[in-house]
């Protein structure tokens, strides 16, 4: 089960975006799309959804073309949450989340229920959003995504907004998501987020990618001085390292 | 989780069609034994009225609801696309050409105003599907069709012509017969049918358009169900009954509390919603003693209706505050 872009670049009026990335993206796994700002990684991200059209090259869903899919398929296979959150209604949290379950067509009631409890709003089901806090938000829009049980999750920065404890509540949630076999990638700022909680890391800089592999690999202080112009070593221990800055 | 606001909105309307045909100029008696000799009133001049008033009040009704929807704004209205402008430039022109004094010839030219309004729109927005072009393309249709709007009454061929247009844009539904209902009544029950087609993409809109798009909406299918939609509902209201303002921006707001809120949940009661308050107003239009006859309906919706937006406003701003 791949995900996957073969030569793929993207053009935003007459400038290039993304300039022939290819690579191959596995379920299970949590995969983290890094780079400068201007690099490419929102793009990338939502061709990876099939919201936008490759100029050239193709994004493939288990190597069928992503753009001979229905619509519908497309959605029940493939959740996106984007970077700027929008709710333009006052709904009930629970009726956010069912949103979810658009493409599927049905109510889904076990698999909201799921979603709600995986993000932790079993109690705040029944409260209009309105009401919620800036973390409590981000949570109802990934129970989103999760209601639809996609086997992919796009999420562009699903962690800019969070404060620490909010952040590790969602990564931990993502995870346990990829545990299941879910096939999980975010865009990240945060490298060091990056370097300790997922398993891959595509480095993009000006439309190209320029590192792809374990995080160890892709954000070494070569690629970061490479790719960020900036001076910098990693300290601590796997899985709990920081970025030192000159 | 609207059948409750719908089955209010239901018997507040059965209620409210008997008592409407008994009120006018004249007052029938239910219990006059010589009711009999009114049915003429009743069946030719108060029925089809009645039911004219509810036919089109549901159609702005549902229009708005969906417009909001579709704009995630609180604030819009079906005039916004361009639609309503196109239809009464239609009648207009049946009115300069002199063929509205002809059977079918106002209502015709009205619905092909809307139809060249909707394929106008459908044109211009092209196939990219985003709401912001979708808007500005209907403002460009609105404010073009109000211009040749005002060409046309302004170059009118006689003083009479110019007279009539004035008061026909003013909306009313007095002195309409069943030929009028039968035009309207199934070109809105098809509109409607569209927009509530239109109701589940609505609701993933409220998660913004690339949300929405992940959702598996397809946002050209989306528009065509809307023009189709609210080109039939408000291109028919117009034929009909001229330009009637407010009903589409207030009663999707009047409705929502009794809702949970999502876009889909509004279109149904929305509509039933209209069709009251347009059949309310036309009530009043018949009672209110006014010496150079009655008040016409769009007036007296406008009237009803800059209060109660007032209203939500200022609610609105104490929220806010």
């Amino acid at each position: 089960m791949t995900l996957s872009t073969d030569n793929l670049s993207l053009t935003r009026g007459r400038s290039l975006v993304l300039d022939r990335v290819t690579a191959t993206l596995e379920e299970g796994s949590v995969t983290a799309i890094c780079g400068p700002n201007g690099a490419g990684k929102s793009s990338l991200l939502s061709a990876l959804a099939g919201l936008l059209r490759p100029a050239a090259g193709t994004v493939e869903l288990d190597g069928a073309s992503l753009a001979s899919l229905h619509p519908r398929q497309r959605a029940k296979a493939i959740g996106y949450l984007p970077q700027v959150p929008e709710i333009a209604w006052d709904l009930s949290v629970a009726n956010l989340v069912a949103l979810g379950r658009l493409p599927h067509r049905d109510a889904g009631e076990e698999a909201v229920a799921r979603a709600l409890a995986a993000a932790v709003l079993g109690d705040l089901a029944s409260r209009p959003v309105s009401t919620l806090s800036g973390g409590e938000k981000a949570r109802a829009l990934l129970a989103r995504v999760l209601a639809g049980e996609p086997r992919w999750i796009l999420a562009d920065e699903p962690l800019a907004a969070l404060d620490l404890s909010h952040q590790l509540a969602m990564l931990a949630a993502l995870q346990a998501e990829a545990e299941r076999g879910t096939g999980v990638v975010l865009v990240l700022h945060d490298l060091a987020l990056a370097m300790n909680h997922a398993d891959r890391v595509l480095v993009l800089r000006e439309g190209r990618l320029v590192a792809d592999g374990p995080p160890e690999l892709a954000l070494s202080a070569e690629h970061i001085a490479n790719g960020w112009q900036v001076t910098a070593r990693w300290l601590g221990d796997p899985g709990a390292r920081a970025l030192i800055v000159g | 989780m609207s059948g409750r606001a719908i089955a209010l909105l239901l018997a507040a309307i059965v209620v409210a069609l008997p008592l409407s045909l008994l009120a006018g100029r004249v007052w029938l008696d239910p219990f006059d034994p010589h009711l009999r000799n009114a049915a003429v009133i009743l069946i030719e001049l108060r029925l089809p009225r009645a039911v004219l008033a509810l036919t089109v009040g549901a159609g702005l009704g549902a229009a708005g609801a969906a417009m909001q929807g579709y704009l995630r704004n609180p604030l819009a209205d079906p005039g916004l696309f361009g639609i309503a402008p196109g239809a009464a430039l239609g009648a207009v022109l049946s009115f300069w050409t002199g063929w509205a004094a002809t059977g079918w010839a106002l209502p015709m030219f009205a619905l092909v105003g809307a139809g060249g309004a909707m394929a106008l729109l459908a044109l211009i927005a092209g196939r990219s599907g985003g709401g912001a072009l979708f808007t500005l393309a209907g403002l460009m249709i609105a404010s073009l069709a109000g211009a040749l709007m005002s060409l046309a009454i302004s170059l009118s061929p006689t003083p009479f012509a110019m007279s009539e247009i004035v008061v026909w844009l003013m909306g009313a539904v007095a002195d309409r017969s069943w030929r009028e209902v039968w035009i309207a009544l199934p070109l809105t029950f098809a509109g409607i049918v569209l927009l509530i087609a239109a109701g589940r993409s609505l609701d993933a809109l409220t998660l913004g358009e690339a949300a929405a798009r992940s959702l598996g909406v397809e946002p050209r299918a989306l528009q065509v169900l809307l023009i189709g939609g609210i080109g039939l509902t408000v291109g028919a209201g117009v034929a009909v009954a001229g330009i009637i303002g407010f009903v589409g921006l207030i009663v999707p707001h009047l409705v929502r509390p009794l809702t949970d809120r999502k876009p889909s949940s509004l279109i149904a009661p929305s509509a039933l919603a209209g069709a009251l308050l347009l059949l309310l107003a036309d009530v009043l239009c018949r009672l209110l003693p006014l010496s150079g006859g009655e008040l016409r309906l769009g007036i007296a919706l406008s009237l009803i209706g800059a209060p109660l937006f007032l209203a939500l406003l200022l609610k609105m701003r104490r929220e806010l505050a």
